[in-house]
């Protein structure tokens, strides 16, 4: 499932950026990738962002790039 | 975060900061002597990777890459996401110090680091610093020569990530920590549907409050001070003057009905020295004062984080309120803010959107004041108008202006309680930006439109545009002076409407058509600078055609 279909308070691990070169570069830089552990704090309305918690820091990720971060939340 | 604190620590020299990344979107120079070597100290924007984008970021990547010794600042609240671009400096062999800033609070977060061990296995040394408070800053200057070229081979970002985690389970432990109040207020300000609440409580209440402190400025400490001990000097010049009634009119102005009148007379010293410190500075104060503390608190990444739902459907990311809500003080800093986003075409459009629809915290002053004495209503009619326009305006370019548009990704920091001094220190210089810019202008535009109205150039003009102004915008021919200088200074020329005598809706319609109409030279001249020439001139070419036809349209409609 990607960012955007888990539970706020759900928690997970990244399988996979499904997205092109630029994509996946840009969440490399911030630490987002495949193996890393993450937290879903919210989901804001009207198609807004996502904020997760990945390690110390908490990131807000815009919708479109959400759905291409493919997670599986750990029980 | 924390460059530009530490730059003012170990220079002397202040440079803006704030509780969110990309405040500094330009840099800043100093040197600093140690001993008898001098070190030439440039404040650089912020990145995170040596992959630049957004315009600060290319600024960053030059500084970095003609600079001698790398002072690399990371946030040890945040050390595995900062060192990311220190080993990419590192494998580029950039001499470093590596400093860890905000220690007191990763110690008060629970976050123990052992200097001695990245020290170790970097090769550079490594200097905890709280810059806020100066500590540690001593330790730093003295590492300034013990900077080192590491040892470090270039390698892919799966490979560096990998050595970031192994390095980081050594050197660094979290223990627990209760959670504080502070953290609720965190959770409630991103939740879905209380963070909209509270957005919108805090713009509201923003307005509300720097018109609260203008006003209590204005009515509590100028305008005493103006009417109880500049006016009887004024009068006594005047009285002085009667040699000669050429410079009477100069510095004083004409009588309105036999006495001096500070708003209207149009002297260079009445006028001119009342309007930008009585009326104006009063909000530029109020104005940079709440937007200080909304910055060190850490509420504008939030607020981008909520708005980039909605400003997604207008082409823009969410980021895009930062310039804009700094366009609110002065449209020339708001443009230069726009250095945060990615791509051209966003810049373009933000810049455009605050040239058209944002207007300063200067032209606001003088909406309040002079639309104020009819009420509450008047001025809330012309924001609302603006906000429409700006809305309408960015669907339309939208529509219309291809390009990439990149999607939101911010760190949001958390919340931090400002310090006075810091908050104290910006309000400061961006008051000093606003008396050097303006008040020159502002004296010699009074100068000149003093001169125009004596030569009899401003009738002629007024006669020649009476017929357009009158039949389309519902405005007397003098109007027409007022929508040339609002090229010179917007403030000024809002003042020049009250010796007209509008009625409300004129009043309405100009306010709206001069802040719409063209940009001030100063706004000008950055947007040329940061667009180039073509950008310059469609912005302005939408400027001028949207304001004829919200102008002509509120005359039908009012």
């Amino acid at each position: 499932m990607s960012l955007v279909e888990m539970q706020p308070g759900q928690e997970g691990i990244i399988v996979e950026i499904d997205g092109g070169r630029g994509v996946v570069d840009r969440l490399w830089v911030m630490g987002i990738f495949p193996g890393k552990k993450i937290v879903k704090l919210s989901s804001l309305p009207a198609q807004g962002p996502v904020v997760i918690k990945v390690g110390n820091q908490e990131l807000a990720l815009g919708r479109g790039m959400a759905q291409k971060v493919i997670v599986e939340v750990t029980p | 975060m924390g460059k530009s604190v530490i730059f003012t620590q170990l220079s002397g020299v202040y440079a803006i900061s704030s509780n969110y990344p990309g405040t500094t979107v330009d840099y800043s120079k100093s040197t600093v002597r140690k001993n008898d070597t001098w070190f030439e100290l440039i404040d650089a924007p912020g990145i995170y990777a040596l992959a630049a984008e957004a315009e600060a970021e290319k600024i960053a990547e030059r500084l970095i890459e003609e600079a001698d010794i790398v002072v690399n600042v990371v946030d040890a609240t945040n050390l595995e996401r900062n060192l990311f671009l220190t080993f990419e400096l590192l494998e580029k062999r950039k001499p470093m110090v590596l400093v860890l800033n905000m220690w007191d609070e990763a110690q008060k977060r629970g976050i123990e680091i052992d200097r001695e061990a990245l020290e170790e296995a970097l090769g550079v040394p490594v200097i905890p610093v709280v810059a806020t408070t100066g500590e540690g800053i001593k330790d730093l200057i003295r590492a300034l020569d013990r900077a080192q070229i590491p040892k470090l081979i270039p390698q892919d970002h799966e490979k560096r990530w990998e050595e970031i985690g192994n390095l980081l389970s050594k050197v660094q432990r979290f223990s627990y920590r209760e959670p504080q109040w502070i953290d609720f207020l965190y959770q409630a300000t991103i939740s879905p549907v209380g963070g909209l609440f509270i957005g919108i409580g805090v713009l509201i209440g923003s307005f509300f409050l720097v018109r609260l402190i203008g006003e209590g400025i204005i009515n509590y400490v100028f305008d005493p001070l103006f009417s109880h001990f500049y006016l009887p000097l004024l009068e006594r010049l005047d009285q002085l003057l009667t040699f000669s009634p050429f410079l009477q009119n100069l510095l004083i102005g004409q009588k309105i009905e036999g006495a001096i009148n500070l708003e209207q007379s149009l002297g260079v010293l009445s006028t001119g020295v009342y309007v930008p410190i009585a009326v104006v500075l009063p909000y530029v104060l109020a104005f940079y004062l709440v937007l200080g503390l909304l910055e060190d608190i850490g509420y504008l990444p939030r607020l981008a984080v909520l708005l980039d739902g909605l400003f997604h459907r207008l082409g823009l990311h969410g980021y895009a309120i930062v310039p804009t809500l700094l366009g609110l003080g002065c449209n020339v800093p708001g443009i230069l803010g726009t250095r945060v986003l990615e791509s051209e075409v966003e810049r373009f459009i933000v810049a455009t959107l605050i040239s058209v629809a944002v207007p300063c915290a200067a032209q606001q002053a003088l909406i309040i004041g002079v639309l104020g004495d009819f009420g509450m209503g008047p001025v809330i009619l012309v924001y609302s108008v603006l906000f429409v326009v700006w809305l309408v305006t960015a669907l339309l370019l939208k529509l219309t202006v291809p390009g990439y548009r990149p999607a939101l990704i911010v760190e949001i920091p958390p919340y931090r309680l400002p310090y006075p001094r810091a908050v104290a220190s910006k309000l400061w210089m961006r008051t000093r930006e606003f008396l050097k810019d303006a008040l020159p202008i502002v004296l010699l535009g009074v100068l000149g439109i003093n001169l125009l109205y004596t030569t009899h150039v401003f009738s002629i003009l007024a006669e020649a545009f009476s017929p357009f102004l009158s039949r389309w915008l519902g405005l007397p021919g003098e109007a027409i002076l007022v929508l040339l200088l609002g090229f010179l200074r917007k403030d000024l020329a809002m003042s020049l409407l009250i010796p007209l005598q509008l009625s409300v809706k004129q009043l309405i319609i100009s306010s709206v058509m001069l802040a719409m109409f063209f940009p001030c030279v100063a706004t000008f001249v950055v947007i040329l600078r940061e667009l180039g020439w073509k950008r310059l001139l469609e912005a302005i070419g939408i400027m001028v055609s949207l304001s004829l036809l919200v102008g002509g349209l509120l005359n039908i409609i009012l």
